[in-house]
C-alpha cells in the first residue's frame, strides 16, 4: 500500500446523499479478479450514457475534473455494499481522499486499507468545500494527514480527527496483516482454550 | 465473584472472542466462521499466495458460488460469461491449493452463501461470523456477531483467523405487539429504516427485541437481520432462544446428541442482561406497521402501500431537493401519484433477503389458484438447493408455474445485476431483495423493494398491489 502524507490536487464537487457503493462501481464491473483496472468504470452509470458514450454532465468528465484527487461529498458516502473494489476504482482514477460528513462503516475501513483518506467534517464545511471544488483548478485544496488539517484555497486550515492506529498505518504504508502475525501465539492460545470450552467449533 | 456489570448479547460475544485489546483499544477479535464466494475473494487468494501464507483455519472457513452465475438450466452446460466463468475457475483453483471446504456449483446445497451457512448449521449462536459481503448481517438472526467485510479483511481472516476491530456501539430496536395481517418480517425492517434512516444505525450493532421480534420464525429473523446494514449498522442480532435451538437440531451439520446440549447450555447465557446499557433505544408498534414499498432509490424512501408518490417541492434544503427531484426522475413517478397505481414489468422474489422456504411457501399461498398478470415476468428464485428441494417435495414449484411464475435454479440473481438476471433500463420491478439503488438491479431499471406476500400479490395484479386485497384462496 502506498503511504499517505499529504495531497494537494483538485476536489470534485458531489453534491450528494448516499453515494453507495453500486453507484461508485456497479456490480457488473466486480468480474475482475485484480485489484487494478477499476478506475474506467469508476461511476459507470453517470459516466456514460446507455450507447458508452461520455454523459458530458457528469462532473468527472469535465474539465480539470478529470485529474480531481480529492472528492468532497454528503452524508452517508459508500453506502450499501462491502466490496472493496469502491476504493479501488477511487484509487485507480486517481482519488486518494473522500471527504464528506460521514461515511458507511464498511468503505471507511477498506479505504484505510487501501491508502485512500476518508476525511469526515462537519456538513457545513463540506458544504464551503463544495463551494471551492466548483471554482476548479483555481482552488487546489490540500489534505495533510501529517498535521491532520485540510486546507482551503483561502489558506484556512480546518482540522479533522482520525484514528491514530490508522494514521500510523497510513502515514507508513503498512499492511496489517503482518503486524497481526506478530500476534500468534495470543492467537494459538486463544484457539486452544476455545477448543476446551466449545468443540464444537472446530474440525467440522 | 465480583457482580459483573450487565452485558448485552453483542457485547458477550465481543468479550469472549477478544484475542488481545491493544494500547489504543483496538481488539484483536477471533473469528470463528469465515463464509468465502468468488467476487470478493480473488484478490484476497492472490495476496496469500504473493506472501507465502496459509490459510489458518480451514476447517473454520466455507467457499460457495452465488453472485455471477446463471439461474436457469444453462447453468448444467457452463458458464457463457468469459468473465464470471474466470471469476469462478479461479475460485475453485483457490480452494484446490490452499485446502478450504467448498460446495460446488452443481451440488445440491449450493446457494446464496447467506441461506446456506443457517441452512447447514454452520451459523451458530455465540460464533463470530464474516464474509465478504455487507449481507453477513444476516447471521446475527442465529444469535451470532456476524457482518460483512473487504477483501483486505478477507486475506486478513485467511490468514490469521482474527480480524483488528473497534467495539461497535449497542442499539436496540424493539418492536412491540403483534403484526397486523399482510405483514411479515420485511415489512418491520423497511419501516425500522424508513424511522432511523439509512445511515441510522452506523458505528452501531442493532438487538432486535420485543414479542414481535420473538414471534418471528428463524426465516423472518434472517430477513430482518439481513437489512441491518440497509439502516447502516454493521450488524444485526436476535438473542438465540427455543425457536433458535430447535432450528439447529434440525440442520444437517449443527452440533448433535450431547454436543448440542452442551452448545445449548452456553448459549442460555448469551442474553442480554437486564439493565444492560444500550447507546440507543428505537421502540415501534407492530400493529402500526402496514405493507410496505419503497419509492425511491434508498431503502429509506419507503412508505406503506396505500400512500402516495411524495412531493421534492416540500423538502427545504436546496441540496437534498435536488436530489429528491433525481429520484423521481430515475424512478419515472409524479408526485401525488398512488404508489398501487404503478405498473410492473417484472417481479423478483428471491435474494438473501427472501429466498427460504418460508419465503416460497407465502408466494405460493397467494398464487395458488391465480394468474400472473399478462405482460408481467415474474421469478422465483430459491436461495438453496436445499430450498429448492422442499420447495418441490411441497409442490411449490407446481403451483408457482400454473400461475405463470418461472422457477429457477438457486443463486443471486436479479438482486444485483451481476448475472444474467437483470432489469432493462426503464423497467418497473416488484422485488424481494434488499437494495432499491440506481442501476442496482441492472443498469435504468427502476427497484420497489417490497415483502414475498406483496410480491406475489403484485405480480398477479400487474401493479403494485395491497397484500391485504390478496388473501390466499382455499386449496381445495
Amino acid at each position: 500500500m502506498e503511504a499517505f502524507t499529504t495531497l494537494t490536487g483538485i476536489a470534485a464537487p458531489m453534491p450528494k446523499a448516499n453515494v453507495d457503493t453500486d453507484q461508485i462501481i456497479p456490480a457488473r464491473f466486480l468480474k475482475s479478479i485484480s485489484r487494478t483496472g477499476f478506475g474506467k468504470n469508476l461511476f459507470a452509470n453517470f459516466r456514460f450514457r446507455e450507447d458508452g458514450s461520455e454523459n458530458p454532465d457528469f462532473v468527472l468528465n469535465q474539465e480539470p475534473y478529470r485529474k480531481a484527487e480529492i472528492l468532497i461529498a454528503f452524508e452517508n458516502f459508500g453506502c450499501g455494499s462491502s466490496r472493496e473494489h469502491a476504493p479501488w476504482a477511487l484509487l485507480d482514477f486517481g482519488i486518494r481522499c473522500v471527504i464528506a460528513p460521514d461515511f458507511a462503516d464498511i468503505f471507511h475501513n477498506n479505504s484505510f486499507k487501501n491508502g485512500v483518506l476518508p476525511v469526515k467534517l462537519p456538513r457545513e464545511v463540506c458544504a464551503q468545500l463544495m463551494e471551492d471544488a466548483k471554482m476548479g483548478g483555481n482552488a487546489r485544496i490540500t489534505v495533510d494527514l501529517e498535521r491532520q488539517v485540510v486546507v482551503r484555497p483561502s489558506g484556512e486550515e480546518i482540522p479533522f480527527q482520525i484514528d491514530p492506529l490508522r494514521r500510523h498505518l497510513l502515514l507508513n504504508g503498512l499492511d496489517d496483516i503482518g503486524q497481526t502475525m506478530q500476534h500468534a501465539p495470543a492467537i494459538d492460545g486463544f484457539e486452544a482454550k476455545q477448543r476446551a470450552a466449545q468443540p464444537w467449533l472446530y474440525g467440522a | 465473584m465480583s457482580a459483573q456489570k450487565p452485558r448485552t448479547l453483542f457485547d458477550k460475544i465481543w468479550d469472549a472472542h477478544v484475542v488481545e485489546t491493544l494500547p489504543d483499544g483496538t481488539a484483536l477479535l477471533y473469528i470463528d466462521l469465515h463464509l468465502t464466494h468468488e467476487v470478493t475473494t480473488p484478490q484476497a487468494f492472490d495476496g496469500l499466495r504473493a506472501a507465502g501464507r496459509k490459510v489458518r483455519r480451514p476447517d473454520a472457513t466455507l467457499a460457495v458460488i452465488d453472485h455471477n452465475i446463471a439461474t436457469d438450466a444453462s447453468r448444467y452446460t457452463g458458464i457463457v460469461d468469459p468473465e464470471s466463468r474466470l471469476q469462478v475457475e479461479t475460485l475453485e483453483k483457490n480452494v484446490a491449493e490452499f485446502g478450504v471446504p467448498f460446495i460446488p456449483l452443481l451440488d445440491a446445497r449450493q446457494g446464496i452463501v447467506h441461506v446456506i451457512g443457517p441452512e447447514l448449521g454452520r451459523s451458530l449462536p455465540g460464533m463470530t461470523i464474516v464474509c465478504g459481503d455487507s449481507h453477513t448481517s444476516t447471521h446475527g438472526a442465529m444469535g451470532a456477531l456476524a457482518f460483512g467485510i473487504g477483501t483486505s479483511e478477507v486475506e486478513h481472516v485467511l490468514a490469521t483467523q482474527t480480524l483488528l476491530q473497534k467495539p461497535a456501539k449497542n442499539m436496540r430496536v424493539a418492536v412491540e405487539g403483534n403484526l397486523a395481517v399482510g405483514c411479515s418480517a420485511k415489512d418491520v425492517t423497511l419501516a425500522i429504516i424508513g424511522k432511523i434512516g439509512t445511515a441510522g444505525g452506523t458505528g452501531h450493532v442493532i438487538e432486535y427485541a420485543g414479542d414481535a421480534i420473538r414471534g418471528l420464525d428463524m426465516a423472518g429473523r434472517m430477513t430482518l437481520c439481513n437489512m441491518s446494514i440497509e439502516g447502516g449498522a454493521r450488524a444485526g442480532m436476535v438473542a438465540p432462544d427455543q425457536t433458535t435451538f430447535d432450528y439447529i437440531a434440525r440442520t444437517p451439520n449443527g452440533p448433535k446428541g450431547e454436543a448440542l446440549d452442551r452448545a445449548i447450555e452456553w448459549w442460555r447465557t448469551l442474553p442480554t442482561d437486564a439493565g444492560a446499557h444500550f447507546d440507543r433505544i428505537v421502540t415501534l408498534a407492530a400493529h402500526e406497521i402496514a405493507p410496505q414499498v419503497t419509492w425511491g432509490t434508498s431503502p429509506e424512501d419507503v412508505l406503506p402501500i396505500t400512500a402516495a408518490v411524495p412531493d421534492p417541492e416540500a423538502v427545504e434544503d436546496e441540496a437534498r431537493r435536488e436530489q429528491f427531484r433525481r429520484k423521481m426522475q430515475y424512478m419515472g413517478l409524479t408526485p401525488g401519484q398512488r404508489l398501487q397505481d404503478l405498473p410492473l414489468d417484472v417481479v423478483f422474489i428471491g435474494s438473501c433477503t427472501n429466498s427460504r422456504i418460508e419465503d416460497i411457501r407465502v408466494a405460493a399461498s397467494i398464487a395458488r389458484g391465480r394468474k400472473v398478470a399478462e405482460g408481467v415476468r415474474a421469478l422465483v428464485v430459491p436461495g438453496s438447493g436445499l430450498v429448492k428441494k422442499q420447495a418441490e417435495a411441497e409442490g411449490l414449484d407446481r403451483i408457482l408455474q400454473e400461475a405463470g411464475f418461472e422457477w429457477r435454479e438457486a443463486g443471486c440473481s436479479m438482486c444485483l445485476g451481476m448475472n444474467p438476471d437483470k432489469l432493462t433500463p426503464g423497467q418497473r420491478s416488484a422485488s424481494t431483495s434488499n437494495r432499491n439503488f440506481e442501476g442496482r438491479q441492472g443498469p435504468g431499471g427502476r427497484t420497489h423493494l417490497v415483502s414475498p406476500a406483496t410480491a406475489a400479490a403484485s405480480a398477479i395484479a400487474g401493479h403494485l398491489a395491497d397484500v391485504r386485497d390478496y388473501q390466499p384462496k382455499d386449496a381445495h
